[in-house]
C-alpha cells in the first residue's frame, strides 16, 4: 500500500511521535504491515525536483496513491490564496497540491488535529484562516468540503490528537493495508473508534481522587484535576490512559491536565486552560454521559466520605499517608 | 555560464524550506533563504491567559517542543519572580537534554547521513560502507538509532506525561514529582541509551570521546580502528570530501548557555564566541534586533524582541521570506552545538574551529561531542534529585510585568520575551535558533549565515538539487517551523 506523507500548517509534532511508536525495528514494521512508505519528510532520501516528481506523478496517475496522509492545518489565507504556505520548489500553494492528491487517493487520512480540525493554528484570530482536511473546528467543511468522499468509498479519516499518538496512526494505516477498515469503524466526527470510543479518564491513576472529589490544587499535586486545574478527561475521547505515550506516560500521569487534544476545538477552551471553569462553585464540563442533578448529588456525598489518606495525599507530590496495613487476612 | 536555481522542497529539514541560488561558474554566487509558512503564533498569544503559552508555544515545533516550553516557562518565571526548587531544575534540565541529545541522534543517522548513501558517491571507497549504515529508511545503524531513541524518549513520558508537547513544566518547576524507585528506572534508561552510543556511534567510552582535546588526537584516535563506530565512518568521508570547505559560518557564534543549574551557572556556558578574536565574549541580549526588511511583515525599523510586532505583510516589496533577520550589535551570528561547544571552552571543536572554521564538519563533529559530553551529566543530575522534597513552587504573576526566558535548543539559543498587562498577554515576542541561522539579508543587505554560507558552493553540471547545498543546510540541522512561527 502506496503512503505519501505531506506536511503543512502544524509543527511536525505528529511525525516526531509516529518515530515513538513502540517497535524494535520501525522501517520492518511498516514493511510487514504492507506498509510502503513513498515519501514522508523526515524519513525519505528524496528532495527537490525528485521529489516534485514524485508528486507530478501521483497527481497525473503514473503512481497508484493508497493514502494520503496530511499533517498541519491547511493555510487558505490570505484571501483565500493560500499563500501563507506555498511548496518550496513548486510556487504553488500547498492546499492546490492538497486538493489535487486527495482527489486521487484511495484514502485520505488527517493526521493530528490540526488536520483534521484545525487544531491549534487555527486558535483566536486564525489569521491564516486555517482549517482542517474536512472539517473547520466543529462544522463539516474544511479545504475538501463536507460531501468529500475518497475514491476508497471513505471520508477523511480523522486521527486526531496534538499530536497524535502513534499507536493510533499505525494501527490505521495497518488497518487499511489489510482491509480491514469500513465505514462503521469511525465515530460520529469520523475519527477511528478503536481509540475515540474510550474516555481519557478511563484508567487514569487519580481515579481514587477522583471518586472521593480529592482534588489537587495546584501543579504537582496527586489529587484529581478536575475540579480546579482544567482536566476534561472525563469528556475526552481518547484511550490515553490505556495505551500509555512514551512507555509509562499520559498527561495526567505527567502532572497535568488533559486538555481535550482530540476534539475540534479544544485551542479555544472560552477559558484558561489550567483552570476549571465553574457555574456556583459547580464544574461546566460534565463527565460525559452524567446528569448534573447526578454529578452534584454524588460529589457532596463522596466528599463527606473522603478517606483522610486520600484526603491529604490529593494535596501533596508523594504519598504522604499510605493505605493502611491490616493485620488480619484480607476478606 | 550563470544561471538560477529555486531549490526545495528540502526535507529531512523540520518544516518547508526553499533556497534561491545564483550560480556562475560551478559555483554559487549569491543564495537567497526563504521560510516559505506562516502560522503566527506571536499574533495567537497576544490576548490570553498568561499560563495559556504553556499550551500554545510547544506546539510552535514537535521537534523541539521542550525547548519552547523551557523557554515560556522561563519567561513567565522571570515575570513573576519565583524561584524554581532544585528538583524542578534537575527534572526540567533531564527532559530538555532528553529532548536535545534525541535530536542530535536524529539529525545525524536521519537526517544529515543518509545523502552519502547518494548514487553520486557509488565510487568512493567507504560508499557501501555508509549506505548500509545510514540509507534512508533501510541503514542498519539508521533503524537501530530510532528504536534507541523510542527507548530514550521514555523518559519523557515518565518526566512529561508525553512527547512532543507536554505541560509538566511549569514556571515554578516540574508538576511531575519522582519518586525513588523511578529514579532507578530512568537511571536504566538513561545507561541503555549510553550503551548504544558506546557500541554504534562511537565505539567508545563516552568519557574518552568527550576528552579529546585536540584534532591531533581526535585524528590518532580515527586512526586507531577507522571503521569502529559511526563517528570514524563520518570522519573518513568528511575528510575525504573534504567537508570542511563546506558551508563556512560568519565566524561569531551564539550561545545563551545550556542547563541552568540550581546555582544559576550553566552546565555548558554562554557566551559570543569570536573567531578572529579567538575568545569568548559576554552575551548582551540588549544588543539583540530583528529586521524586517526582507521579509513578507510590516515595519522597516529594526526592533528588540521586548518592543517587536509580526504582522504580514505579502506584497512587501524587497520581501522574500516569512523570516525576519535577528542580528546582534548589528552583526549575523550562527548558533547550534557548535556555539555551545565553543563558548564552553570544548578544547577539541575550538581546535578544530581555530583550523578551519564552523562548516559543515565542525558542525556535526560539535553535535557528536555534545551528545557524549551531555549524557553522563544526566545521571548526576538525576543522582542529584532529593525524592520527597519539592519539585515546584507555586507563583502569582502580577497583572502588569514583563518577562525574558532564554534557553539552548538543540539548534541553538532561544528566547522568549513576554509583556503582561492587566492579567493577559499583550506582546509576545520569539527568535528562534534557525531564525538566526537561516535569517534573510539585513537592510545594509548583508546575507544571514546560511546564505554566505552557500556562496561558493559548488554546483555540478546538471545538479537541479545540488548536493554539496544538500549538505551545508542540513549541516545547520535547521528548524522552519520554528523559524517563522
Ligand atoms: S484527573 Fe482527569 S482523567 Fe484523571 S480522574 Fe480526574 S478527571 Fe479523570
Ligand atoms: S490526555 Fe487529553 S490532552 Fe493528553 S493527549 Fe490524551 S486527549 Fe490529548
Amino acid at each position: 500500500m502506496n503512503v505519501l506523507w505531506l506536511q503543512s500548517g502544524g509543527c511536525g509534532g505528529c511525525s516526531m511521535s509516529l518515530l515513538c511508536a513502540d517497535t524494535a525495528d520501525f522501517p520492518a514494521m511498516l514493511k510487514s504491515g504492507g506498509i510502503d512508505l513513498l515519501w514522508h519528510p523526515s524519513l525519505s532520501l528524496a528532495s527537490g525536483r525528485e521529489l516534485v516528481a514524485l508528486l507530478e506523478d501521483c497527481r497525473d496517475g503514473r503512481t497508484r496513491l493508497d493514502v494520503l496522509c496530511i499533517e498541519g492545518s491547511l493555510l487558505r489565507g490570505p484571501n483565500g490564496t493560500g499563500r501563507f504556505h506555498v511548496l518550496a520548489g513548486t510556487g504553488v500553494p500547498m492546499i492546490d497540491w492538497v486538493s489535487a492528491l486527495a482527489a486521487v487517493a484511495t484514502h485520505v487520512v488527517a493526521v493530528g488535529s490540526c488536520a483534521a480540525w484545525g487544531g491549534i493554528t487555527a486558535t483566536g484570530p486564525n489569521i491564516t484562516d486555517a482549517c482542517g482536511l474536512q472539517y473547520d473546528g466543529d462544522r463539516p467543511g474544511g479545504l475538501l468540503g463536507a460531501d468529500f468522499v475518497a475514491r476508497g468509498g471513505l471520508p477523511v479519516i480523522n486521527v486526531a490528537g496534538c499530536p497524535t499518538h502513534p499507536g493510533w496512526v499505525v494501527d490505521t494505516l495497518m488497518a487499511l493495508a489489510a482491509k480491514l477498515f469500513v465505514a462503521d469503524d469511525l465515530d460520529p466526527l469520523n475519527r477511528p473508534r478503536f481509540y475515540a470510543d474510550q474516555l481519557v479518564h478511563h484508567g487514569c491513576t487519580r481515579n481514587e481522587y477522583y471518586e472521593f472529589k480529592a482534588s489537587a490544587e495546584k501543579p504537582s499535586d496527586l489529587g484529581c484535576m478536575m475540579e480546579n486545574m482544567g482536566c476534561k478527561g472525563t469528556q475526552a475521547h481518547a484511550d490515553c490512559n490505556t495505551r500509555l505515550w512514551n512507555g509509562e506516560g499520559s498527561c495526567t500521569r505527567g502532572g497535568y491536565a488533559c486538555i481535550s487534544c482530540t476534539e475540534p476545538g479544544f485551542q479555544d477552551p472560552g477559558h484558561a486552560f489550567h483552570q476549571t471553569p465553574k457555574l456556583a462553585g459547580i464544574p461546566i464540563g460534565l463527565p460525559t454521559d452524567m446528569p448534573k442533578a447526578w454529578f452534584v448529588a454524588l460529589a457532596s456525598l463522596s466528599k463527606s466520605a473522603t478517606p483522610k489518606r486520600v484526603k491529604s495525599n490529593a494535596t501533596a507530590d508523594h504519598v504522604v499517608v499510605a493505605p493502611a496495613v491490616r493485620k488480619t487476612r484480607l476478606k | 555560464m550563470s544561471q538560477r536555481l529555486i531549490v526545495g522542497p528540502f526535507n529531512r529539514v523540520e518544516g518547508d524550506l526553499e533556497v534561491q541560488l545564483d550560480i556562475a561558474d560551478g559555483r554559487v554566487t549569491q543564495a537567497r533563504v526563504n521560510a516559505t509558512m506562516y502560522r503566527g503564533f506571536e499574533q495567537m498569544l497576544a490576548g490570553r491567559a498568561p499560563l495559556d503559552a504553556l499550551v500554545i508555544v510547544p506546539r510552535i515545533c514537535g521537534i523541539c517542543s521542550v525547548s519552547q516550553s523551557v523557554a515560556a516557562a522561563r519567561a513567565i518565571a522571570d515575570a513573576s519572580g519565583v524561584t524554581v526548587p532544585p528538583n524542578g531544575v534537575h527534572t526540567i534540565n533531564l527532559m530538555l537534554a532528553c529532548e536535545n541529545l534525541a535530536d542530535h541522534l536524529s539529525h545525524f543517522y536521519l537526517f544529515f547521513m543518509p545523502d552519502f548513501a547518494r548514487p553520486v558517491y557509488a565510487q568512493r571507497p567507504w560508499f557501501a560502507e555508509a549506505t548500509r549504515r545510514f540509507a534512508a529508511l533501510a541503514g542498519e545503524h539508521a533503524r537501530a538509532a530510532v528504536a534507541a531513541r523510542q527507548r530514550w524518549f521514555e523518559i519523557m513520558g515518565t518526566l512529561g506525561g508525553k512527547w512532543p508537547h507536554t505541560l509538566s513544566i511549569q514556571p515554578g518547576g516540574s508538576a511531575r514529582a519522582v519518586e525513588a524507585a523511578e529514579r532507578i528506572r530512568l537511571l536504566a534508561k538513561v545507561r541503555e541509551f549510553r550503551a548504544f552510543l558506546e557500541t554504534t556511534t562511537f565505539g567508545a567510552p563516552l568519557e574518552e570521546i568527550a576528552a579529546l582535546d585536540s584534532e591531533a588526537a581526535l585524528q590518532r584516535w580515527h586512526a586507531a580502528d577507522p571503521l569502529r563506530g559511526d563517528l570514524r565512518l563520518f570522519l573518513t568521508l568528511a575528510a575525504d570530501l573534504k567537508l570542511e570547505t563546506l558551508g563556512r559560518g560568519p565566524g561569531r557564534t551564539l550561545s545563551f548557555g545550556a542547563y541552568r543549574q540550581p546555582d544559576g551557572s550553566h552546565a555548558l556556558a554562554d557566551g559570543v564566541w569570536n573567531e578572529s578574536l579567538g575568545r569568548v565574549q559576554p552575551v548582551d541580549t540588549g544588543a539583540i534586533r530583528e529586521d524586517a526588511t526582507h521579509a513578507w511583515l510590516a515595519g522597516d525599523e529594526a526592533l528588540h524582541p521586548s518592543e517587536g510586532l509580526t504582522a504580514p505583510m505579502l506584497d512587501k516589496p524587497g520581501g522574500y521570506t516569512w523570516n525576519k533577520a535577528p542580528r546582534l550589535s548589528g552583526e549575523v551570528v550562527e548558533t547550534g552545538a557548535i556555539a555551545r561547544q565553543l563558548a564552553s571552552g570544548q578544547p577539541l571543536i575550538r581546535d578544530a574551529v581555530a583550523r578551519c572554521g564552523a562548516n559543515v564538519y565542525t558542525r556535526v563533529l560539535a553535535r557528536l561531542v555534545e551528545l557524549a559530553r551531555v549524557l553522563p551529566m544526566t545521571e548526576q543530575w538525576l543522582t542529584a534529585l532529593a525524592p520527597r522534597e519539592p519539585f515546584f513552587h507555586a507563583d502569582r504573576l502580577p497583572a502588569d510585568a514583563d518577562g525574558v526566558g532564554l534557553t539552548e535548543a538543540a539548534r541553538g539559543a532561544l528566547g522568549h520575551w513576554v509583556s503582561v498587562r492587566h492579567g493577559r498577554i499583550e506582546r509576545y515576542q520569539i527568535v528562534a535558533p534557525t531564525s538566526w541561522n537561516f535569517s534573510p539579508r539585513d537592510a545594509s543587505g548583508t546575507p544571514g549565515a546560511l546564505e554566505a554560507a552557500l556562496e561558493g558552493a559548488p554546483v555540478q553540471p546538471g545538479e537541479d538539487t545540488p548536493v554539496a547545498v544538500q549538505h551545508i543546510v542540513r549541516s545547520f540541522d535547521p528548524c522552519m517551523v520554528c523559524t517563522v512561527h
